[in-house]
Order: C-alpha cells, then structure tokens, then sequence
C-alpha cells in the first residue's frame, strides 16, 4: 500500500518537473505563424473582415478571435488552407460562400467621378474622370469597398452565375 | 416535366443497384445459424431455447432502449435491419446451453450498449459486441459460465420438459450434477494442471465430436451444421474465404506441430478445430464486418492472428478456451491491419507511387 | 453466384460487377431511323476542350453538314449542321448534365430538304498520310462515341507521335440497357472492320485488338467474320462485367499490361477507340461526311418502344422519346430521367435536352429499376473494395469526404477514381459513394480555382501597391522639382536685382 503510494507520488513529481522544463526549454518565441497566414492572404486590405488589414486578420486568427472563415475575398479555399495550417478543424458549410460576387456598374446612373477606382484594392475598376466607368471580371475580388463610395448608387454586387464548369455536385445528404 | 423534377436535388450515378441490403445480409447470416441452432434445441432441450429467444429480446430490447435515449431518429430501421438480433444470436450460441435468466439480460445488455452503442451504433464499434459481452461475463461470471451439460442424447435423465426447463432456465431448480460435464479443452486444462499427461488425461475425456455430442457452448458443437451454414455464406457471398481460412490454419498448423513435437502436451489439430467455439468463430465470428478488416490480405492477416492467438491461449494460458479474447485483441489490431494492408491501386505500385513508364519502342 | 464466381473470388480476379444487363429485348430489334425534328439544338461543347465558336449568323440558311461552329484551342472539336435549314437562334438549351444549368448552343430549324453540301471523300484512304486522315478527323467533328467525347482527331495524332503499337477497339459495352455498339457491329462490322484499318493507318498501330464482351454472340460473331481476312485485326470476346468497357480494365485484360496512373494509354504504346467511333471515321474519311448523328439506345421499363434509333445530333430527347412511343402510361411510374447508361449516366431535369455527340442512351426507369432508398449507415462491410475496379478503398474516402476532409480523400487515391459506380451499385447500406466522390472533386476543383484566384489578387494588389508607391514617388519629384525651379527662378530673380542695383549704383 504504503509502496504504491510512494511510487505514484514519486512518479507524478518527476514527469511533472520534466514536463516544466519542456514548457520552458521548448516554448516557441513570438509567432511566426502570423507572417506565413499574412503571406496566404489575397493582400487586398479590403477590410472585409473587420480588422485594418489582412495582417490584423492574420494575427486575430492564430490567436483564435476569428474564425479561419473571416475572410470573404479568400473564400473556402483560403480558410480550408488556414485551417489545415493551423490544424483547425473548420466547417466550410458555414461560411456564406453563395458563390462568388462581384462588381458591376449601372451604367445609366455612372457619372465618372472616380471616387470608385481609388478605393479598388486591385485596380479593377477602369474609367477616366466624366467617363462611364467599368469592372474588369477578372481582377475584382468582390470586396464591395466600391459600393459605399459611389454617390449616385451605380455599384452593387451582383453574384457570378454559375456555370457548367464552375457547378459543384452537392454533397450527399448524411446517413 | 412534373415539378418534383425540378425540386429535387441533383443526384449522382449509379442508378441502378445490386439490391443488397444490410436486412439482406443480417437474414442470410441467421439463416446460415439456423440449423445449427435448431440442432442445439434438439441436444440442450428447452433451457437452450429459453436461453436463445432471451438473448434476442434483450439485444434488441437494450438496442431500441439505447437509440431511444441517444435520440436517434431512425429507430425503427434500424432495429428491422437485423444486427441487433443477430448479435443476440451469436451470443446465445456462445453461451452454456442451460446459463440462467440473467446471463442473458446482461449478456445482451453488455453487448450493445457496452459493445455496440457507446461506439456509436452500428458499424462504429471496434469490438465485436457479442465477444465483448462474452468475455465480460466469462471473467465476471466464471462459474455460470462454465457450467457445461451434457447432450441429452448422452445425459442418463430424461430431458426436461417446457415447465422443468422454464425453471432450470430462471434458476429455481437446480442443474442436475449427473448431466454435467467437462469440455475437451477445459478437461485437457485441469488435467495438464494437476500434472498429468494429455495421453493419460484423454483416456477418460469426452471424445471430439463432429456431430456435436460433446458438452460446450450452446451453438458451438455441432461442427457439420456450423459447416454448412459457412459455405453457405461463402456460396452468396456474403463472407469470403480469407478469414476462415485463417482461423482454421492458424489454430491447426501450431496445433500439428506442437502436437507432434509433444503429444503429452499439446492437443492434436482435429481436437483443436472441434473444439471451443472455433468453427463457429471461423466462419462467423470473424467474418464480422465491422470489426475485421476490409481488404482481402487483412482479412486472411486477422484470421491467422486469430487462430494462433486462440491456439496459444488454450495451450498456455490460465483459461481453456481463448477464442473470444482472441478476437477481441485482433479486433483492437483491425484499425492498425487496415492502416498496413491497402489494395495495390491500378497504375500504382504497392507503395502508391506511378508505375513506371516503359521506355519506347 | 456461381462456381465461376467463387473460383474468380479464389484466384483473386474478382474486381467490377456484374449488373443484370437488361439489354434485351431492345438490342434484338432492328435499328429505325428517326425521322427530321423540326428544330435541333447543337451545344457548342459537346467534347471534352473547349467550347466550339460559331460561324454562322442568326438567319444565314446552311446545307447538311456545312461547318457552323469551329474547333478553337488544342483539344476541340467543331460542329456541322445536322441537316439543312436556317440558323434561328444562337442562346441557351439545357445540358445534358445533373445541374440542368443551360449550355450556349445553336438552333438550327429544318427545312425538311436535308440537302447535303459539297463532300470531299476519298476513295483510297490508305494512300492518304497518316497527318492528313487525322486532319481530316479533326474538321468532321468526330469525337469519341463511347460517352466520354474525346476529340478523336487528338487522339490520333498523339499516338502517331508515340507511335503506339496497339489500337484497342472498344466493343465492351459493359453499361446495362446500352446496345447501340452491339447493333452497330452486327449491322456494320464490315464498315466498322474499314474504319479500324483507316484507324490503324492513322496511328501506326501494327496490330488491332477489337474486345467485345462475350453477352453479346451474335456481335463477336459478325465481327469475327469480318475480319476475317485481315491478319492484323483481332476480335477477341472478353468476360460481360462492368466496366469492362473502362479504357484501363479493357487494356489491361486484351494485353495484360497497365497504363501507369499518372500516364495516358499512349504511354504504353496503346490507342483506345470506341466501335462507333471507328466507323465515325470511316464515313469522315471514304465519305467525308461529318458526324452529325449517332445511334443510340431508348431504353427504360417506362419507355413504351424500347430499341435502337439512329439519330441526328441536336435532336430533344423529348423528340427521341415521342419516335420511341413515348413513356408507358404518360410518365407516371417514371422516377429518373437518363442520358448515357445507368452505371455512369446523368440525370437530366426533364426531357427537353438534346442529344450530344457523346449521348450513347436515353434511359426512362421506373422506381424498382433505379432501387433508391435511404441509405443507411457503413457496416464496413468492405464489398465496396472487392467491387472497385481500380483497388481504393471507398468507405475510407467517402468517410474522410463526409468529415470534409478532401485532402486526405485525395491521399489515399480519390484522383483515381474513375467513378464506374461500382461501389454504389453493390453497397448494401446504399450510401452514395460516387455521389461523394464527384462532389469532392468539384470542391477540389473549386479550391483550386479559389486559390488561383487568392494569387491573381495578391498580385493585382501588389501592382497597385507598387503604382501608389509610384505614384507618390513621382509626385513628391515634381514637387521637389517645382520647388527647385522656383528656387532657381527667385535665384535668378534675386541675383537680377541684385545686379540691377549695382547697375543703378
């Protein structure tokens, strides 16, 4: 009885002394994780997400006040690859993923006053001053930082229709 | 165009379907224990029949109990596909012809809740639910459990009639010594321990039996009908060869050569085959789905782990029958079986790397 | 369930199903030529590649077999005009695909006419070169007749440049309820026999191995005696089951080799082409007729007259279906819409999509036929194993798909899987497996796209990035030059007046 005891006791003392010198010996410095995530990022600055940029994004991420989802531009690719980096399990069927969005210009209601493309973070949005202007599909990240500027309300988001290519087999419901 | 058409989601190929079913399955397997069961009735009379139809009930009974209070939503087909039923079943076979009332409830208690439904229900268990309910209550239990009649075609009593077995079944009468009697392997066991050689010790030992007249388990004997049930399985195809296979050629190789090296210690290879629970661990046992491997080679691996581990718990181990532990530890082994043993991908090597390409005419 | 089977199971050679083939009565029945609908509808990508680009105007009046959409990019494939008529429209028709998202495609209206425009045949392919029969593949529009629509004319060519030794003719047809090979060869074979030589002309195949499944006698046997004079085709009958027809399962059991899985059959010195596809070629090549219709087969407990029906391509299969009867006690007892075979076939929305190229049948089954239900949960069974031909693990997949875990899906084989749909077919729980592994492979694909994407952006916004910084860069040197000139000017001025007042001194 007595020799259990002492030996337990004995046992649970040594691993817990070898496990505070692990905790000091091979504690990681900083978080280098946060440079790799900002690295992963689109780098728009769109804001989106509700941090400054995506280096704030980054950095609420590994230190788990966002989700690996809070990035709209980056999509379920982006936020399955954090999640694989950063060893989250992550349920894609929850970010609002209704297919991608972008951009487009009522063109009636255009008066070329530019305050769009300055704010584009990819410079997607073409025209000179007075001219209709225009998104260009391919480089709009569908932000919407352009919607709020627009004073006569000429850019909204309109979802990209979904084609043959694009179209994904939907998932089996469960057993 | 009907509008359901248009409402219904998308599905992908196959349309069509070879019509198997887990109901299918579960059938043809019971169907495959019925002679050797109803062959049983006829060898333990009605104690054994009690003891069948209670461990059923008590499967099924803890199986709807447990999705009842899981909140599974598809309670009903689950209970109709059969599995529960079937593991009962297995139990019964498993268990001493004439084991009282109790053995039954908790034995079917053990097996799904414990076995089974803690897992996660049906094909998330890693232990076969009848072994697991077994062994627990062979180290719980041991005396129950090893209280071995006679066949009552052997046994100098008359056989008990439905009231008489009724009572033996809930235990106010007592099981008769006269009919009691010791297992080859458990004779083969005592005997060894107090000494005495196999060669002596056998003299006196109930002989093996192809036809079943010998004491054991319930469903265990009778080795023919056991037999036919497997190659049933075997013809529709619901088991496949390897693991069978396995079994048998793990217990009866280390079986004939530490026989013919030491016939004073250890049983020859029929005796092992016939005894204990083999045939029937062969055959449906270890053909269970969920707890054996998926590929063909894991299969024949988890058989001859089986065999040879039974072989070397009957032969050096405290107890005499070791079939159930057996497969309960290749059960834990099935995970590792499948992580090891892959099928070879077309156009793949072993390893999964590209096969080569050959050079050029 | 026989012996053969369990003996096959023994020895280990026990991959695929076998499906009851439900190919009778319809295959018996003599072909019928569908008469002229009114409208065709012709998808512009009816072949794997890219799309075809149309050439014709909105009511430009075209001949039977007259160019309206072309080949653009490496793997493509252009389209004729299936007979002759007016170009009414140039918009959408429903795909012959699950979504029923709609395709870009012409229609064209009949003018009941069907007046061929000008053929350039050849009378003695064999003096052609090798580069100009696949040239004229290429402009006839043939694409692979099996199902999958592979360019013909791609295949070809690359196998001349790999110089394959072998030209494998498909003439499986493990899908059940498809005929439409099995009557070509019966009816065809020596035509068929033609094509193959013009084939193996083509590609410089030395021998010719045309595998036919043996639940077909009566097509072996036509075959057989058509080839019967030529010492390098060889018509063998293969074991019926499924997916025999499989391009890699077929090889492997005619040569007894395999195509390496990140290889193509080329790399083995192999060609693999469709029976109907052969004689595809031979009408481009003798005749110079393009592919404008194909035969194929109706099939279905719920169509009321069951066969084989050679038809042009564009036709609705709400057309195909009225030549063929119509549906048994209009429709009731339908329960899914098919085009293709049901192992491998799409579910259609409804019946006004027209036949492609690649539509090899159009199947209407009833409830009992398709057998779905709930499925239940995995009992590991491991049929799921045995049945792949290609030797992955299933369960293990769809599991890992289930949780979302493409990756490891991939990891352990889901990129090979050819989604035959044997799993499915024999899965006692009745899980859709295939279901699973088409939509991870979307989600993959989509990942892919995504990730792509992440990169372009990153990239447009280092570029605008780069332009503020120029920007500003720019900005703040005119400024410093503007100062500088100021400087200098008000210097100057300075100096002037200074100078001025020494004057005045």
């Amino acid at each position: 009885m007595l020799a259990a005891v002492l030996s337990l006791t004995l046992l649970g003392a040594v691993l817990g002394v070898v496990l505070g010198i692990a905790s000091k010996f091979l504690s990681v410095e900083g978080n280098p994780v946060v440079d790799e995530l900002i690295a992963m990022m689109p780098g728009s600055n769109c804001g989106q997400c509700g941090f400054p940029g995506c280096s704030g994004a980054a950095a609420a991420i590994v230190d788990g006040s966002a989700p690996p989802t809070c990035c709209p531009p980056g999509g379920k690719a982006l936020a399955s690859a954090i999640a694989a980096r950063l060893g989250l399990s992550v349920d894609l069927s929850g970010l609002a993923d209704d297919g991608p969005k972008i951009a487009l210009v009522a063109e009636e209601l255009c008066i070329g006053c530019c305050r769009c493309s300055k704010v584009c973070p990819t410079d997607a949005i073409i025209g000179a001053a007075k001219q209709v202007h225009n998104v260009f599909r391919e480089a709009c990240t569908g932000c919407a930082s352009c919607v709020e500027k627009c004073p006569t309300e000429a850019l909204s988001m309109k979802p990209l229709p979904v084609t043959l290519q694009h179209w994904v087999m939907p998932r089996p419901l469960a057993a | 165009m009907t509008p359901l058409a248009i409402t219904t989601p998308p599905v992908a190929s196959p349309h069509a379907h070879g019509g198997n079913s887990v109901g299918r399955t579960m059938f043809r397997v019971q169907l495959a224990l019925l002679p050797a069961t109803l062959y049983g009735f006829w060898l333990y009379g009605w104690p054994s029949f009690f003891l069948w139809l209670l461990c059923i009930l008590s499967c099924v009974g803890s199986e709807a109990l447990a999705l009842k209070l899981t909140g599974s939503p598809r309670i009903r087909a689950t209970l109709l596909d059969g599995s529960a039923a079937l593991t009962g079943w297995l139990l019964a076979m498993t268990l001493p012809p004439w084991a009282p009332w109790w053995v039954a409830v908790l034995g079917g208690c053990i097996a799904i809740v414990i076995g089974k439904q803690v897992f996660g229900g049906v094909g998330q268990n890693v232990f076969n639910p009848a072994m697991v309910a077994r062994v627990a209550l062979l180290v719980s239990f041991p005396l129950p459990l090893t209280l071995w009649v006679l066949p009552l075609p052997m046994a100098t009593l008359p056989a008990p009639d439905f009231v008489a077995g009724l009572r033996i079944f809930l235990g106010s009468l007592p099981v008769p010594d006269a009919i009691t009697g010791a297992t080859l392997l458990g004779h083969a066991k005592t005997e060894l321990a107090r000494g005495l050689d196999l060669g002596q010790a056998l003299a006196a030992a109930p002989a093996t039996s192809w036809l079943g007249l010998r004491p054991g388990s319930f469903g265990e004997s009778a080795a023919l009908l056991i037999l036919c049930g497997g190659l049933y399985l075997l013809l529709t195809r619901v088991i496949t060869w390897q693991a069978p296979l396995g079994v048998l050629a793990g217990v009866a190789i280390p079986a004939a050569i530490g026989h013919a090296l030491d016939p004073g210690r250890f049983l020859g290879a029929e005796a092992q085959l016939l005894s204990g629970a083999l045939l029937l661990g062969a055959f449906f046992i270890a053909t269970d789905y969920v707890t054996s491997p998926n590929t063909a080679t894991g299969q024949l691996i988890f058989g001859l782990g089986i065999g040879f581990l039974t072989w070397v718990i009957r032969s050096f181990g405290g107890y005499p029958e070791g079939m159930a532990f057996a497969v309960l530890l290749m059960n834990a082994l099935t995970p590792v079986i499948d992580r090891f043993v892959k099928p070879r991908i077309l156009g793949r090597d072993r390893r999964g790397k590209p096969l080569d390409q050959p050079e050029k005419a | 369930m026989g012996l053969m089977q369990l003996f096959k199971q023994l020895a280990g050679d026990d991959w695929g199903v076998h499906p009851d083939d439900r190919k009778r009565p319809a295959a018996d029945r003599p072909v019928r030529t569908m008469p002229l609908p009114a409208r065709l509808y012709l998808p512009l990508q009816q072949h794997l590649g890219s799309p075809a680009r149309p050439v014709v105007l909105v009511g430009q009046t075209v001949l039977k077999g007259e160019l309206i959409a072309e080949a653009q990019g490496a793997v493509s494939a252009p389209i004729h005009a299936p007979t002759s008529g007016t170009i009414v429209a140039v918009s959408e028709v429903t795909a012959p695909h699950p979504s029923g998202l709609t395709l870009p495609a012409i229609i064209l209206e009949a003018d009941g006419r069907d007046q061929w425009c000008e053929l350039d045949g050849c009378a003695d392919p064999f003096a052609l070169a090798p580069a100009e029969i696949g040239r004229r593949v290429a402009a006839a529009g043939v694409v692979g007749l099996g199902g999958a629509a592979f360019p013909s004319a791609v295949k070809l060519s690359g196998a001349a440049r790999s110089q394959v030794t072998t030209l494998v003719i498909n003439g499986g047809e493990c899908e059940p309820y498809l005929s439409c090979d099995d009557r070509l060869m019966r009816d065809a074979a020596a035509a068929i026999v033609d094509g193959i030589r013009i084939m193996r002309h083509a590609c410089g195949a030395r021998l010719a191995l045309v595998g036919i499944e043996d639940n077909k006698p009566e097509a072996i046997a036509a075959m057989q005696a058509a080839a019967a004079g030529q010492a390098d085709i060889e018509v063998r009958p293969v074991p019926a089951r499924y997916p025999m027809g499989s391009e890699k399962q077929l090889i492997q059991v005619l040569t007894g080799k395999e195509v390496p899985a990140d290889g193509r059959a080329f790399d083995i010195g192999i060609l693999v082409h469709n029976v109907g596809t052969a004689l595809a070629v031979r009408a481009a090549i003798r005749e110079g007729k393009p592919l404008i219709s194909r035969l194929l087969t109706v099939n279905g407990n719920c169509v009321a007259d069951p066969g084989n029906v050679e038809v042009r391509i564009g036709t609705l299969a709400e057309d195909v279906l009225a030549f063929a009867g119509g549906l048994k006690g209009d429709g009731l007892g339908l329960a899914r819409r098919i085009v293709g075979g049901p192992m491998m076939g799409m579910q259609i929305p409804h019946w006004r999509v027209p036949v492609v190229k690649g539509s090899s049948g159009i199947l209407a089954l009833d409830a009992a036929e398709v057998a779905s239900r709930e499925p239940d949960p995995c009992i590991r069974c491991g049929s799921c194993v045995k049945a792949c031909p290609v030797g992955l693990l299933p369960l293990e997949m769809s599991a890992r798909i289930r949780n979302q875990a493409y990756a490891d899906a991939v990891d352990i084989g889901l990129k090979d899987c050819i989604a035959c749909g044997c799993c499915a077919y024999v899965c006692p729980s009745k899980i859709p497996l295939v279901q699973y592994f088409v939509h991870a492979k979307g989600e993959l694909a989509a990942q892919e796209r995504g990730k792509l994407r992440n990169e372009a952006t990153r990239k447009l916004a280092l570029q605008r990035q780069e332009r503020l910084d120029r920007e500003a860069r720019e900005k703040a040197e005119a400024a410093a030059r503007r100062k500088a000139e100021r400087e200098a000017a008000a210097a100057a001025k300075a100096a002037a007046a200074a100078q001025t007042v020494e004057a005045g001194t």
